[in-house]
């Protein structure tokens, strides 16, 4: 079986801060990271393989620019069998639904059963690259993978939802997102880093995709989203939890409706 | 020349880096205090290949250098210097000897279970009266034809890792005749009958390393476990040495910088005289002259990393680098203590553990006073 897991590399939050004056991510001198929604999917991936133990191998696709390169060697330094960076200056500027369109013609090249992505990026948390990309290759999708167990043909998933889980059953080949909590990431072996060093990385330009792609879909100009205003978040007050019986909740919400004089 | 590590060695270090974040510094403080090394830190070393860096593929090594090596003793001394130790008497002591010395069926049985699996070894040389001069070994091993074993006899003293080892390299004499030239190399199975472990030795610093007496009384061992020819054992021991000097130098470096880090961070948050500490001029420059220190001390570290890694001779840059660096240990960890006043001397602050960690750099695997020996030798001070 062949499994293929989609990551991102992402300026690590916890480091970055906000230009107060155009409220954009300054990326300058921040370290990159893989995006910990795909680490977990990388993880995923690797226990399956172990699991399976039947030649079942991991391949990793990446669209950034040449820089990503050292996310790619950190997952063949975790256990993945081989990596795919797709870099070109035509893919630059492309949105989700830009970027989905370009990672999936690169995935029906590269040929897969299971194929796993990240919910979202941290540094746009829009979720929506997984599921374009199941549209745009016609497999069926399980968002919001908390628990993933593969049988035969069939995956068993886990999805977290607000409020419940569902459990659903899918054939493969199929796409999953993965939550950071699907499954906690392994260090880097250190001698997976001397192999990771030894291996070629399969870098994918325009002209290498360009027979399934069409120019005007792709990079800025084929993006119809237009960002307006970005802006920080403001922040909200810590919430009181009351644990009393109902009867004493609605009063209190009651009461405190009233004394901001909304009903 | 650039001083750049390469991408190799940057994502080697970040690994290691984030490893002593996440694995070794939330027990380090607590380790020291009950003097026990973890054992599932232990396991995680090995699972990781942090026990095997400078070894070939071929034997289940990692497969890298020695400058791979020494980051890694670095970024874990930063956190911890019992763990350091741990890896470093493991690896340059007990796993140098069979990687340069062994036959590839003793590797296979002597090396590859200790970097492809969990064993651990350690490296039994200093004897009760045998320390700076280690040529005054009076552990015996007498060959026994009848059955093609050495028996050995003897005690050895501070053999870090004995307490939970599996193998050690223990040195004797086998023709006392020959002086130095009658000393040799045999791995022993620690679990086996004859050989006795003391308790953990009580000490100032690195009290998680697992650090005891270990005597044998009519060990049998198989002449296969014999490193190299009879007689060749002290040539190895040296040989040893040499490269554990860098793992040491490394050692005082990570204690040297993590110490410098807390203090950084400390100084910016406490306030005196209505400033930050960082706010007066005194602690400016003394950070100022102590990372300078420790800049230095890496670049003598990396160098005889490099000159290690280039097939030449060594001996002399380690012993520089060792001499230099351990002696930065002990002074930069000293002025942490001191820039952050009594809480630096408590022992809920790292910084304390550091400085008592600090001053075995100037003792194990040879002092100060014999690193001098060997750079003066080298430089052919005394020569005509
Ligand atoms: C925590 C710890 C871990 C250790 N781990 C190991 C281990 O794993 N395996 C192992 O084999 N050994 C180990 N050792 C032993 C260590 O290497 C020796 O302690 C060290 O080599 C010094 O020997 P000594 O203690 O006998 O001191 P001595 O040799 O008695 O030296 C005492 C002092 O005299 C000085 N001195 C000695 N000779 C001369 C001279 N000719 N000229 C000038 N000054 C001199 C020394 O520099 C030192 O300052 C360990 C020791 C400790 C404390």
């Amino acid at each position: 079986m062949k499994i293929v897991v989609c990551i991102k590399q992402v300026p690590d939050t916890n480091e970055v801060k906000l230009d107060p004056v155009t409220n954009r991510l300054i990326r300058d001198g921040v370290p990159s990271i893989i995006n910990h929604d795909d680490k977990s999917a990388i993880e995923q991936a690797l226990r399956i393989k172990e699991e399976l133990n039947d030649g079942t191998t991991v391949t990793i696709v990446c669209m950034g620019p040449p820089q990503a390169d050292v996310a790619l060697r950190e997952a063949l330094a975790m256990g993945a069998d081989e990596a795919y960076l797709l870099s070109a200056r035509e893919f630059g500027g492309s949105d989700t639904c830009a970027t989905a369109i370009i990672i999936s013609t690169a995935l029906k090249r590269i040929g897969f059963d299971l194929v796993l992505t990240g919910r979202q990026a941290i540094d746009g948390d829009t979720a929506q690259v997984g599921p374009q990309i199941a549209e745009n290759l016609g497999v069926p999708q399980v968002s919001y993978a908390e628990e993933v167990t593969v049988n035969g043909k069939e995956v068993l998933v886990k999805r977290q939802y607000e409020d419940r889980y569902h459990m659903i059953k899918v054939q493969m080949p199929c796409l999953l997102t993965a939550l950071q909590e699907l499954a906690e990431p392994r260090y880097m072996h250190a001698g997976g880093i001397i192999d990771a060093y030894n291996k070629d990385i399969t870098v994918w330009g325009f002209d290498d995709l360009k027979d399934g792609l069409n120019p005007d879909d792709i990079g800025l100009m084929g993006s119809p989203t237009r960002v307006v205003t970005s802006f920080g978040k403001m922040q909200k007050g810590a919430g009181v939890k009351y644990d009393v019986p109902a009867e004493e909740a609605v009063q209190i919400i009651i009461d405190k409706l009233e004394e901001r004089h909304l009903i | 020349m650039d001083f750049k590590l390469s991408k190799t060695h940057l994502l080697q270090q970040e690994l290691y880096r984030k490893f002593a974040e996440e694995e070794i510094k939330p027990l380090a403080e607590d380790m020291d205090e009950t003097e026990e090394f973890n054992m599932d830190l232990l396991a995680k070393m090995h699972k990781y290949g942090l026990m095997g860096i400078p070894y070939s593929k071929e034997f289940g090594g990692v497969g890298g250098d020695y400058l791979s090596y020494a980051l890694c003793m670095e970024e874990v001394s930063k956190k911890d210097g019992s763990t350091g130790i741990t890896i470093s008497v493991h690896t340059s002591l007990y796993c140098s000897c069979l990687d340069y010395f062994g036959t590839d069926e003793q590797k296979d049985k002597f090396l590859r279970p200790c970097i492809d699996g969990s064993a651990t070894g350690c490296f039994g040389l200093t004897e009760p009266n045998a320390g700076s001069d280690a040529a005054g070994q009076q552990t015996q091993a007498v060959y026994d034809p009848d059955t093609d074993e050495y028996i050995i006899n003897g005690g050895k003293v501070f053999t870090t890792n004995s307490g939970f080892a599996d193998y050690c390299t223990v040195f004797a004499m086998t023709d006392k005749s020959q002086g130095t030239r009658g000393i040799s190399c045999f791995v022993v199975d620690l679990h086996q009958k004859g050989v006795t472990i003391s308790q953990n030795i009580k000490r100032m610093g690195i009290r998680a390393a697992q650090n005891c007496e270990v005597t044998y009384e009519d060990v049998r061992v198989p002449a296969f476990n014999r490193i190299g020819k009879e007689g060749q054992g002290f040539k190895i021991a040296m040989r040893a040495l040499d490269g554990g000097r860098i793992g040491i130098a490394a050692q005082s470096v990570g204690l040297a910088q993590g110490a410098i880090d807390e203090a950084m961070a400390y100084v910016k948050e406490r306030k005196q005289f209505g400033r930050p500490l960082s706010a007066f001029q005194t602690t400016q420059f003394k950070l100022a002259d102590m990372q300078t220190k420790v800049d230095a001390a890496r670049l003598l570290t990396w160098r005889a990393a490099l000159t290690k890694d280039s097939g030449e001779n060594y001996s002399k840059e380690a012993a520089m680098a060792k001499l230099f660096a351990s002696d930065v240990a002990n002074q930069v960890c000293r002025e942490a203590v001191q820039l952050m006043g009594g809480y630096g001397y408590c022992r809920e602050y790292p910084v304390e553990r550091a400085l008592r960690d600090a001053k075995i750099t100037e003792i194990y695997e040879g002092t100060s006073e014999v690193m001098k020996m060997v750079i003066s030798g080298a430089m052919k001070v005394n020569a005509k």
